[in-house]
């Protein structure tokens, strides 16, 4: 492990690394809300139906 | 790095998730169900009529009935979860899983953008996530309970996307910068979509009471706000207790 001091926070990130992390992040975060808010499968619509509806999707 | 923004995006989800998913099962499911009751009933359960009158009886036919033909050729076989623990298991893992698709999601944003989600900005994030993905997409299409006329499904799905997108872009644009020609830029993104119009859902009557939708709009967004405003200051919270145990040398406390 890391035996310096360094600080972890975003300002200490390169710009390579966010764009990796942020990628990452942004196509998890994308598919699970594909998946529970917008896909036509119905076993999906109907096991998320009423969290698409209390969230706002547009349900139906 | 990697690790720290996915263990404060999920943890922070899943405290999100769970409180949300709890007010859902008290105040906003009641409502759904309640609206269930009603669907159908308002000009859209055409499947039993047309069964029973694409029907000629020749004389001398024995006496039967048509509840089950009507019954599997207006609903096919397709799987739900049953009411009750199982429905309400269901609710909450979406529920969960949509907070952690929420919470990448900004947690991106701020990777991609350079803008730290912490304690003390982790309000502002929930409030922007709120406007971005409650506020502005009810803005034209209202919530809606099952059972209420509403417009073609794909249509709104994009009209939701198209205004979440540019919604999230004005708040971005106004968190890097507070420049004069931001704000116009900003003003024009958030209008855009309501000038261009929402779907506009059909002019049907609806079985479901007024009084019951009217409370659904209101929970529905009030659930929403707790939800961002749990999610971004437990997010933020969550990346200051990180930063600050990785700031330490071995992890022994300072």
């Amino acid at each position: 492990m890391n035996t310096t001091t360094t600080s972890t926070g975003l300002q200490s990130l390169s710009i390579s690394q966010r764009i990796i992390a942020g990628s990452l992040a942004l196509l998890l975060g994308l598919t699970l809300l594909v998946g529970t808010g917008f896909a036509g499968d119905f076993r999906l619509h109907n096991g998320a139906h009423d969290t698409r509806h209390a969230m706002g999707f547009p349900c139906h | 790095m990697i690790r720290n923004l996915f263990a404060a995006a999920l943890l922070a989800a899943l405290c999100a998730g769970l409180i949300t998913a709890g007010l859902q099962h008290f105040r906003v499911t009641p409502l759904i169900l309640h609206a269930e009751t009603f669907e159908g009933e308002g000009g859209h359960s055409h499947g039993a009529e047309a069964v029973a009158a694409d029907h000629e009886h020749a004389a001398g036919t024995p006496e039967h009935t048509h509840d089950a033909v009507a019954a599997t050729e207006a609903e096919p076989e397709e799987w739900a979860p049953a009411d009750g623990f199982e429905r309400t298991a269901y609710t909450t893992l979406a529920t969960v899983l949509a907070a952690a698709g929420f919470a990448l999601v900004i947690g991106a944003v701020s990777m991609f953008a350079g803008l730290p989600i912490t304690f003390a900005n982790g309000f502002l994030w929930g409030i922007a996530g709120f406007v971005t993905f409650s506020l502005a997409p009810a803005y034209g299409l209202a919530p809606e309970l099952p059972g209420m006329p509403a417009a073609d499904l794909g249509a709104r799905q994009v009209w939701w996307v198209g205004t979440a997108l540019a919604t999230g872009a004005a708040c971005l644009l106004l968190a890097k910068t507070r420049a004069g020609w931001a704000f116009a830029v900003a003003i024009a993104l958030v209008a855009a979509p309501h000038i261009i119009g929402a779907p506009v859902a059909p002019d049907e009557p609806s079985a479901v009471p007024a009084h019951l939708a009217t409370e659904f709009a209101a929970i529905t967004l009030g659930t929403a706000l707790v939800f961002w405003l749990v999610l971004g200051v437990v997010f933020g919270k969550l990346n200051d207790v990180f930063a600050a145990r990785n700031s330490v040398p071995n992890g022994v406390p300072a």
